[in-house]
């Protein structure tokens, strides 16, 4: 065990147990996954992606790119999950990855021994030919060989939420520096939120000694939270990345339940916060780096921060007999916690020759021997047992089981690039800092390039002062804590040049030293096509370690500055966010919000098979006992309206109502056709076209009174031509006198069609005299009183090309009445009918639908032609008087029926002529629609060809590619039944 | 992103719809060059980098269209006002 005997923010009270690969272990609640690990002597913890070499911990939280783990079984089983961030719980599950057959003995790590052939670029360069073989063989055998954890294949069991807040100012990370942003503004009693990614406040204060008004830092955190939980304009959010900054929000994603086993009832395993910010305090941090060299990546060699955390807040010394290799002095005191806590330390070898005195001191009165302007070049072991240090001219071997590397501190600049900001290189610190900044949101702390404790606390307190009085709220005097700051300085150092073994810059993407050098040898001059060759940066954790190491080696190679070579930025998100969460409750059936009719229930009973319509679930047909496929149905239905009476639920067509003096002007405007002359009392058909020219949508509108219409549009065009009725009123013509809303949700309607409808209808009509043909005649349209005074809208057209009426009541009475029609119908065998039946008899009409209306046809393509009136104007017109808009060869609306009577015709099939090749020069057009006519006894079809109705009577193929026929197809009229219109008008 | 819509307020953008350009005029449809300036209005757009006055409208709120005027590279708008204050039918 590495556990220390006291310390820590463990509680020792509160054991947990847990399983790796399958083997128990204890820890403590407060432990991650991996300080229990190295509490337990796990060194080994994973192998890498390309070279399947043997990893261990690298890091202590975010960052991590080797301990990767896969996190839960079955279901829950989620891959590449940090054990640096992964909170221990008691039977928490984690297995390794990316080894076969086991972690300790794999055997793909003989691609090490073929790394020289492994370079950067090796699949591009390897497998390019026989092109056939990258599907069926390369890519297979490279994704098993590569990748790394396995995601579960069961649906997740758990629930995602979304939610919205809002503050004015939002403090991102709760270090020295964010905690003092917080208090300042939380004190002038603006709202503030404090997200801390980590499930406890304090960042980097759990890890440090550095006193703060002379007591333990833990001191000052506790007693900052305890303020900041008193003030009631405060939200403290533990367990929250802010990872994105979008327009005017930032993303942060909640891990509600990841620290449970199983999220407790009701509760989301994540919660998605959209968080709009009048303006954020950026107090992120900054992150250790690694040092470029021989064997760096052998597991037992560490961050020197994340060495300094594994001691001070998790009370674990990561390995028996430490050295520290280092550029900067920040590792001194690392080295220094460790040996206070009882650690052993072997040496720091520090790259400067010359560091400040009192360091040197400090470490002789712990008796660290202190190597100066050394390197550490090699390491040996499978997990490290040694490392070689060059100094002074000699080499020497040290017995080491850990190594804690430090080249410095990167801020987190991330969310300030997040709109396209490019940070700048900072020579003092050999660090990138922010440049400029998103509006509203400034940096503060070490993610500012601020490193003194001191400078941390100032920088939180004057951010968080300026945000709040930017604001209009008035911050107080701030009464700093005194902080004794540990010393900062550095040099850059990044490489160690006499390296002996592989030296990795991307541990998790297994990129070298070497694959650098060979890509600026290549030619490649920019660090984003560097990133791209080498796969740089490109993993999981985004080369938060490596970006810059490996920046700094290319400037090297091409002898340029690091500026000069380029700027690594970052995008969203700033670290993996589940796919889940995104996607919240919209999944499944709950991906969007289905609509249901007013009839829906009804439908149900009847046993009615649904399709899904857009965004309505409507009744396709109603099957009854003994027919034994949907044809047969709908069949009967079909030939029930033609020969008796039907009825179907038409409530999603859209309905528009518009009132007002000039609504007839507006809509002479809106259709080609003539309305303002439409008499009270009458509905017309009306085609509306796109301001291009081609059709947008049609339906028919009534003028019930001198200033009152009401306009129905197509269901899948309800909001669309809305949305453009609004545009022509509001922003066109806004000086006519028209008022109008969308009534499609307060109306039900119910379309009554067959020879016996007008009878059926008498029978609820309080006034049946009203429905003669005098009174409604064919597209007459009446206001009246049904089912004993249910206000009701009649309007006597038919869709299925029968005597047929649409009655529309209130949306709460649409049950109602379809239950009172069914009922009085009985004597006919009324029969309710669905989305199939109406289909079939709409094309037996020659009606045209949504397959014809496909925003590639012009009314003239419709035959609607003669239609627009020559004695106005309207959207569209003049575009549709384009030359090629007219051309006589465009594809014309025809009907078509096979020759063969037997055949049977398929939508989508194109048109050929007689012996031509089936190519696309001799594509003349293409069929729409397709059924079989019950009523004719075979199939027919609507579609366009060159010509149009001066084709009727030719032959012509029905050629179909994609399902294999090949049929003769004779043109006809597209009115397949009734096309006097007798029965409408009977 | 969030648009202050005159008659709302401030909303999120997820509750707008968008159209474009604002500051094209509706042609005369009886001028002698009607097609070609029809052609111009539905086809033609000028890729701004900076302020661009384009319309929205408010679906789901008040309905309302909207003339914003937003920065075409970061998003910023500095102004939204009714579209029918000044119609663009000349």
């Amino acid at each position: 065990m590495s556990r220390l005997a006291s310390g820590g923010l463990i509680d020792r009270a509160q054991p947990h147990c847990f399983t790796f690969d399958g083997k128990g272990f204890g820890g403590f609640a407060g432990d991650t996954l991996a300080s229990a690990l190295l509490a337990n002597d796990v060194k080994l913890v994973g192998r890498s992606f390309k070279y399947h070499r043997p990893r261990g911990v690298v890091g202590s939280g975010t960052e991590e790119p080797n301990a990767l783990v896969e996190l839960r079984t079955g279901a829950r089983r989620e891959p590449n999950s940090r054990a640096t961030t992964t909170e221990l719980y008691d039977g928490l599950d984690a297995l390794s990855q990316n080894r076969w057959p086991s972690l300790d003995f794999d055997v793909l790590a003989v691609n090490s021994l073929f790394s020289p052939f492994f370079g950067a670029a090796f699949y591009y360069k390897t497998f390019m030919w026989p092109k056939a073989a990258w599907e069926k063989l390369y890519e297979p055998a490279i994704r098993k060989a590569a990748g790394l954890g396995r995601a579960a294949e069961l649906p997740d069991p758990d629930h995602y939420e979304k939610a919205q807040a809002f503050c004015d100012v939002l403090v991102i990370g709760s270090g020295p520096a964010g905690l003092m942003a917080a208090l300042t503004v939380g004190r002038t009693g603006a709202r503030v939120i404090l997200a801390e990614e980590d499930f406890c406040f304090g960042g980097r204060l759990l890890s440090e000694k550095t006193a703060i008004n002379d007591a333990p830092p833990l001191d000052f955190v506790a007693r900052s939270l305890a303020e900041l939980q008193s003030l009631p304009n405060v939200r403290l959010m533990s367990r929250t990345s802010v990872f994105g900054l979008y327009d005017d929000c930032y993303g942060a994603i909640e891990r509600v339940s990841d620290h449970l086993p199983v999220p407790t009832p009701y509760m989301p395993r994540q919660r998605y916060w959209r968080i709009v910010a009048r303006r954020a305090v950026l107090a992120a941090g900054a992150i250790d780096r690694p040092i470029v060299f021989g064997g760096n990546d052998r597991p037992g060699v560490m961050l020197a921060a994340a060495v300094q955390s594994y001691v001070n807040r998790f009370a674990v010394a990561p390995a028996k007999r430490m050295a520290f290799f280092a550029n900067n002095d920040a590792a001194w005191i690392a080295a220094f916690n460790l040996r206070d806590a009882g650690g052993e330390v072997a040496a720091i070898v520090d790259t400067r020759p010359d560091i400040a005195n009192a360091l040197v001191a400090a470490a002789q009165k712990r008796g660290i021997r202190a190597i100066l302007g050394g390197e550490v070049f090699a390491t040996s072991g499978k997990t490290l047992a040694s490392i070689e240090v060059f100094a002074k001219g000699r080499t020497e071997r040290l017995a080491v089981d850990g190594l804690a590397m430090s080249g410095g501190f990167s801020p987190n600049v991330h969310l300030t690039c997040h709109h396209g900001g490019r940070p700048v290189w900072n020579e003092n610190i050999a660090a990138f800092t922010p440049g400029k900044c998103p509006t509203g949101l400034t940096v503060a702390g070490a993610a500012s390039g601020a490193y003194a404790l001191s400078a941390c606390l100032a920088e939180g307190a004057r951010e968080g002062a300026t945000a709040a009085t930017d604001l209009g709220f008035v911050a107080h005097d701030l009464n700093l804590p005194k902080a004794a700051d540990a010393p900062t300085s550095l040099s850059a150092f990044w490489h160690v040049a006499r390296s002996k073994g592989m030296a990795f810059v991307d541990f998790q993407n297994d990129v070298k030293d070497k694959d650098i050098g060979l890509a600026a040898k290549e030619g490649f001059r920019s660090v984003e096509h560097l990133k791209r060759y080498t796969t740089l940066g490109m993993a999981t954790d985004q080369g938060k370690l490596s970006n810059l190491p490996g920046l700094a080696i290319l400037a090297e190679k091409l002898g340029k500055s690091i500026p000069e070579t380029g700027v690594t930025i970052f995008r969203p998100p700033w670290s993996p966010v589940a796919l889940g969460a995104f996607a919240g409750h919209h999944r499944g059936g709950d991906f969007r919000p289905a609509r249901i009719t007013p009839t829906h229930a009804l439908a149900e009973e009847l046993v009615a098979v649904f399709v899904e319509a857009g965004p309505w679930l409507r009744a396709a047909y109603f099957p009854r006992n003994g027919e034994t496929d949907w044809q047969d149905t709908v069949n009967r239905e079909v030939r029930a309206v033609r020969s008796g009476v039907g009825l179907i639920d038409v409530s999603t067509f859209g309905k528009i109502d518009l009132q007002g003096p000039d609504v007839g002007t507006l809509l002479d405007r809106v259709y080609i056709n003539m309305f303002s002359t439409l008499a009270p009392g009458k509905a017309r058909y009306g085609v509306m076209l796109r301001e291009d020219g081609f059709v947008m949508d049609d339906g028919t509108t009534a003028r019930l009174s001198q200033n009152h219409w009401v306009m129905t549009t197509t269901t899948a065009n309800a909001a669309k031509v809305s949305q453009h009725l609004e545009f022509c009123a509001q922003v066109l013509w806004p000086e006519l006198d028209v008022r109008m809303a969308s009534v499609s949700e307060q109306w039900a309607q119910i379309a009554v069609a067959g020879p016996r409808s007008r009878d059926l209808i008498a029978k609820i009509a309080d006034d049946p005299a009203t429905l003669g043909n005098d009174a409604l005649p064919y597209m007459g349209a009446v206001e009246m009183r049904v089912l004993g005074g249910v206000k009701a809208r009649i309007f006597r057209l038919s869709f299925a090309g029968e005597l047929g009426f649409e009655i529309a009541v209130p949306a709460h009475k649409g049950e109602v009445l379809a239950r009172a029609l069914l009922a009085a119908g009985a004597e006919w065998d009324v029969t309710f009918y669905g989305l199939e039946a109406l289909a079939v008899m709409r094309i037996e009409k020659g009606h045209v639908s949504g397959p014809e209306l496909n925003g590639q046809t012009t009314a003239a393509d419709l035959g609607f032609g003669r239609m627009a009136s020559t004695k106005k104007d309207f959207i569209g017109r003049v575009l549709a008087g384009r030359a090629g808009l007219r051309d006589a060869q465009r594809p014309g609306f025809v009907g078509l029926r096979p020759v063969d009577r037997s055949q049977r015709l398929r939508a989508g099939a194109h048109f050929l002529e007689r012996g031509a090749a089936a190519e696309t020069a001799n594509d003349i057009g293409y069929l729409t629609s397709a059924t079989f006519s019950p009523h004719l006894g075979h199939s027919i079809g609507l579609g366009f060809i060159q010509g149009g109705a001066t084709r009727i009577g030719d032959v012509v193929r029905a050629w179909d590619g994609v399902r294999g026929s090949d049929i003769e197809v004779e043109i006809c009229p597209p009115c397949f039944i009734d096309p006097e219109g007798a029965r409408l008008r009977g | 992103m969030q648009i202050t819509c005159p008659y709302c307020g401030a909303r999120d953008a997820q509750e707008y719809s968008y159209l474009g350009d604002a500051t094209q005029k509706w042609p005369d449809p009886t001028g002698h060059d009607a097609e070609s300036a029809f052609h111009d209005y539905v086809y033609l757009r000028d890729n701004l980098s900076g302020a661009q006055e384009e319309f929205w409208v408010h679906v789901a709120g008040c309905r309302r269209w909207v003339r914003v005027t937003r920065d075409m590279r970061s998003h910023e708008i500095s102004r939204v006002q009714f579209a029918c204050h000044e119609g663009v039918s000349s």
